[in-house]
């Protein structure tokens, strides 16, 4: 499964759930499949998708919020899946893009391959942890996850796919935090 | 030296509302004060940087938040400072030990005490020396720098300044 065909199963899903989107294809593709008020594009900081979430998720306690990120970022921040889980935010999804590799900056590998992300974030404490591999598992499993109470984890295997003509994302980056508190806030 | 009760009640009045940090024990008075009143909700951060997404993150959704921190950890989030919040204007007040000011301290904290000042300022981080006796007029200019300008603003700690608890 390619990234995008993850991203096509996902979107049609999405509500107005604030969403934090990894730096690198993961925000540029998304942007690409739908260009939501509500997606925060992160587009530096790698490593921080998982805090800037938990942040949101803590602090809009009744509204449920979701992390897309990637296999990179969290083997970055693997310390912030501890946090989270000791958080415990009833109202987040994390949701990851697993490709096993840095794809942005030419594909080279991860550890993703050896290590199972969703095994992780189990053990520390997320209350479900769901790997999906096939594009049909992935709304049954989002929509599972989403009646759950959270934190809960998505793991979805890609394939390194991504369409390197695809643009990037065109708002600046204060036009992305404008909409996404204006979207937070209504 | 400065009560970290009465600092945390001029934190409050100014509105603020959401902390975590990653311990210093120049500011273990102040960590031990806000983990007293669980009304606070004090979040232990496991890393500085961790600590400026989470607060970026409280910040878009509503909050007004604090960031406790060693100087040592400044290092681990000039990343997270440059290529998020200063690009985004996505402010927090950053309240950051100031080890090896003066150079007298273990050795692991001397270069960045010297550097310290330095760094923010290349980096475009504002900052003032908080002192026993500024502490209204510094936070009344973090929140202006905060709220208007919508840029982090960080308060040096020197040794002394608020009890120490370990």
């Amino acid at each position: 499964m390619k990234g995008i065909e993850a991203f096509k199963e996902l979107a049609p899903l999405l509500k107005n759930e604030p969403t934090v989107l990894a730096n690198g294809y993961i925000s540029r593709e998304f942007f690409n499949v739908t260009d939501r008020k509500e997606n925060f594009y992160m587009i530096g900081s790698m490593g921080l998708a998982s805090s800037i979430g938990l942040g949101v998720a803590l602090a809009q306690p009744q509204r449920k919020t979701l992390i897309l990120d990637g296999d990179g970022n969290v083997l970055m921040a693997m310390g912030t899946l501890a946090m989270i889980a000791s958080c415990a935010p009833k109202n987040l999804i994390h949701i990851v893009i697993d490709n096993e590799v840095y794809e942005s900056t030419g594909k080279q590998r991860t550890l993703s391959h050896h290590i199972q992300l969703e095994e992780v974030a189990k053990s520390v404490g997320y209350k479900q942890a769901l790997r999906v591999t096939r594009p049909e598992e992935i709304q049954p499993a989002y929509k599972k996850l989403y009646q759950a109470e959270g934190p809960v984890f998505l793991l979805i295997k890609v394939e390194p796919a991504f369409d390197s003509s695809q643009g990037r994302v065109t708002h600046t980056p204060e036009e992305i935090r404008d909409r996404f508190m204006e979207s937070v806030a209504g | 030296m400065l009560s970290s009760k009465t600092f945390i009640e001029q934190l409050q009045g100014s509105g603020f509302n959401f902390f975590t940090g990653v311990p210093c024990s120049l500011l273990s008075g102040l960590i031990a004060e806000l983990e007293a009143d669980a009304s606070l909700g004090y979040i232990p951060s496991v890393r500085e940087d961790a600590g400026v997404g989470l607060c970026a993150g409280a910040y878009m959704g509503g909050k007004l938040p604090v960031l406790l921190m060693q100087n040592s950890g400044l290092g681990y989030s000039l990343n997270a400072f440059t290529s998020l919040n200063l690009i985004y204007k996505i402010p927090v007040l950053v309240i950051m030990s100031w080890r090896g000011c003066g150079g007298k301290d273990a050795p692991e904290h001397v270069i960045m005490g010297e550097i310290n000042e330095q760094l923010l300022q290349t980096s475009g981080m504002e900052y003032a020396v908080l002192d026993e006796s500024n502490s209204e007029q510094v936070l009344a200019t973090a929140l202006q720098k905060i709220n208007v300008e919508k840029v982090p603003y960080t308060l040096l700690v020197k040794k002394g300044l608020f009890d120490e608890r370990h």
